[in-house]
């Protein structure tokens, strides 16, 4: 929320330290008031509150007392010692105070009235020691348990709530979770200022902690109910509702590490930040192409981090090896790191908030999920996680690759675990049965913000990688593997045949034409002849009327001498 | 820790009851109440146990140290340190009778008590 979180506290507060707390209630808890932390047994009421001493006494320069009504003071130390907290230092350097008030039920007998006059000296003696700012009562209500007198109990608990406002300690007093209220003895009827509530749930034999801010006087609180960890590196409270769409989009562009794919997306890649969604069926290669996007993000020098649920980290890296990638050199130089856990090893929420942590601490730039289908739960909830872990990994700018397994004849609705409007891009990867042989066939569904291919296309997985191969689209439509082989060289022979016909044509043409000019050369030569014999007959014509002219005019002049 | 060495027991319990009963007495400063209270103890004790009785009288705002040694909550408290086992009584004592069987209360007999 960290629109709110900037938001001027009108309340001084007290930080807690814990991570994620603080953010949900806009700085910690109120300073100077008594705070209720209650739960059933087991929440971790304990560990909460000696993290709010540990952490007031070594980071906020806060000095506690533990008031400890129910552990001893050696076995308080132990417990704490799993936090990585050194108590007995703490305690060495007059940092923090232990009081373990022991009131033994079988050796205490009631006669007449009381007060608690004792309890009052001691805590006040406790905190004088080491000047304390902040108070633990760890559990208080034990005393309703010891001592039967409860008008005395009820009246001096309200003394001493109105005794610790007054001295100005910022206190946290933990209850044990009562039937129909908060604790056993309704201690929230006296501390009104700020009631806390941790709960351990098991659902189908999982367990998820989960912390809730009932009420805060005076101060405005993140009100859902919140999922914890306790675990070697403390307690982190995940304030992981914050889904205000506000995160910074990024224009740039990330490769796939697939060049066939980029070929496919307009940008050339995803955008960075980006979220992708990647399905397939079993053996499609969802892994493979995993590993090919996050060798393309080391290689770019960016902070990977893998999440895998179903594999080894070992047997991720052997599998990679085989499509000709080095994953464990990217390990080596710490660019690249492996998370990985069985699903089953924790409730959904308690993966996000390991996640969160894990996020936090590595600040990777690029996220491997893989698959987020091993989550198994009612869907609502795994939905519910699912966009927040989304929300979690935008928020970040973190580009993010989930991969989901969809089974070979799934019910369409459920093929994405609702997620698909969440993704920014969404590739699909087949499996298709045709002739006796399966191919591998994807396609991109969606990629928000640019144009990408419309077509199926085929890959093949080899020692060189992830390969496209170019498709056949023809009349016949799409066509793969073999059937893609035989067409085309079904198409190959087709095309020799055709070829073979157009030369025969053209060679029968040129031979018609050879018989044609042939036969006009011989009708143009008669044509000639018959020309020569009419000329020769035109020049004896000429020649028989030049000798009769002769003739004639020899007999003339024959005939005029003869007179 | 200083509270988890207990109360303190005499070094040798005598052995007749008569002989050793010791008592601390935990009261808050000078109220009336207080005042009250070690005032009817004492009475009681004179009456019902005679010398027999070692009666330690502690003003816990006086003396905080002790109060949290041996673990005490509530004012008044009556610890019976010696004959152990320790026993401890809280309130201002008002039914004599109750005060009295818890200090001559032996191991075994507290089945009854309460």
């Amino acid at each position: 929320m960290p629109a709110e979180a900037t938001a001027r506290p009108s309340l001084p507060k007290a930080p807690t330290g814990i991570a994620g707390f603080d953010d949900i209630t806009l700085g910690g808890l109120p300073a100077g008031r008594p705070t209720l932390v209650c739960g059933s047994a087991g929440s971790g009421k304990t560990m909460f509150a000696s993290t709010f001493l540990v952490n007031g006494a070594t980071l906020y320069d806060e000095p506690g007392v533990f008031m400890s009504f129910e552990e001893r003071a050696e076995d308080l130390v132990a417990n704490v010692a799993s936090l990585g907290y050194d108590l007995d230092k703490l305690v060495a350097d007059g940092r923090i105070a232990i009081d373990h008030v022991q009131v033994d039920r079988s050796e205490i007998e009631e006669n007449g009235e009381y007060d608690l006059e004792g309890l009052f000296l001691r805590l006040g003696w406790a905190v004088d020691s080491v000047g304390a700012k902040r108070v633990v009562l760890d559990t208080i209500e034990t005393l309703f348990s010891s001592l039967d007198n409860e008008a005395v109990l009820r009246s001096e608990l309200r003394r001493l709530f109105g005794w610790i406002k007054e001295r100005g300690l910022t206190c946290v007093i933990t209850g044990e979770r009562g039937e129909g209220q908060f604790t056993r003895q309704g201690l929230e009827e006296y501390v009104s200022d700020c009631v806390v509530l941790l709960d351990n749930r098991v659902h189908e034999q999982i367990t998820t902690r989960r912390l809730r801010v009932v009420k805060y006087r005076g101060s405005a609180h993140g009100t859902n109910e919140y999922p914890f960890l306790i675990d070697s590196q403390g307690i982190s409270v995940l304030p992981v509702t914050g889904a205000a769409l506000t995160h910074e989009v990024s224009s740039e562009t990330v490769s796939s590490g697939v060049p066939g794919l980029d070929a496919m997306l307009g940008a050339g890649g995803f955008y960075r930040g980006s979220s992708i969604l990647l399905t397939g069926t079993a053996g499609t290669g969802k892994t493979t192409f995993s590993s090919c996007f996050v060798d393309a993000a080391c290689a770019r020098g960016e902070r990977c981090l893998f999440f895998v649920f179903e594999e080894s980290p070992a047997q991720i890296i052997r599998n990679a090896r085989s499509v000709g990638l080095d994953l464990a050199r990217h390990v080596e130089s710490g660019l690249l790191r492996f998370e990985a856990a069985r699903p089953s090893l924790y409730g959904l929420e308690m993966h996000l908030a390991r996640m969160h942590r894990d996020l936090d601490l590595f600040q990777p730039q690029a996220v491997v999920i893989d698959p987020i289908s091993a989550f198994n739960g009612p869907e609502m909830e795994v939905q519910s996680v699912l966009l927040r872990m989304v929300d979690l990994l935008k928020a970040r700018g973190i580009t993010a690759l989930l991969t989901s397994l969809l089974h070979q004849n799934y019910v369409s609705s459920q093929q994405d675990l609702g997620m698909s409007s969440l993704m920014d891009s969404w590739v699909r990867l087949f499996n298709e049965e045709a002739n006796g042989e399966m191919n591998r066939t994807l396609y991109v569904i969606k990629s928000r913000g640019m144009s990408h291919s419309n077509q199926v296309r085929e890959y093949v997985m080899s020692g060189s990688g992830i390969g496209m191969i170019e498709p056949y689209i023809g009349p016949e439509g799409v066509l793969t593997g073999s059937a893609r082989v035989i067409q085309a060289s079904r198409e190959q022979a087709a095309r020799v045949r055709r070829r073979q016909e157009a030369e025969r044509r053209q060679r029968d043409l040129a031979r018609r034409r050879e018989a044609t000019e042939r036969q006009m050369a011989e009708l143009r030569a008669a044509l000639e002849a018959e020309e020569e014999e009419i000329a020769l007959l035109h020049s004896e014509d000429a020649e028989r009327e030049a000798a009769l002219e002769r003739d004639r005019d020899a007999m003339y002049r024959h005939r005029n001498a003869a007179e | 820790m200083k509270n988890e060495a207990g109360p303190v027991p005499a070094p040798s319990p005598p052995p007749g009851i008569a002989a050793g009963y010791r008592l601390r007495l935990f009261v808050a400063g000078s109220s009336a109440r207080s005042l009250r209270t070690v005032q009817e103890l004492r009475q009681l004790c004179q009456q019902a146990l005679g010398a027999a009785v070692d009666l330690e009288v502690v003003d816990i705002y006086q003396q905080p140290e002790l109060a949290e040694r041996d673990g005490v909550v509530a004012a008044p408290t009556l610890l019976r340190i010696s004959p152990a086992p320790v026993r401890r009584l809280v309130g201002d004592l008002s039914d004599e009778q109750r005060v009295l069987r818890m200090i001559t209360l032996a191991i075994g007999e507290d089945e009854d008590v309460g």
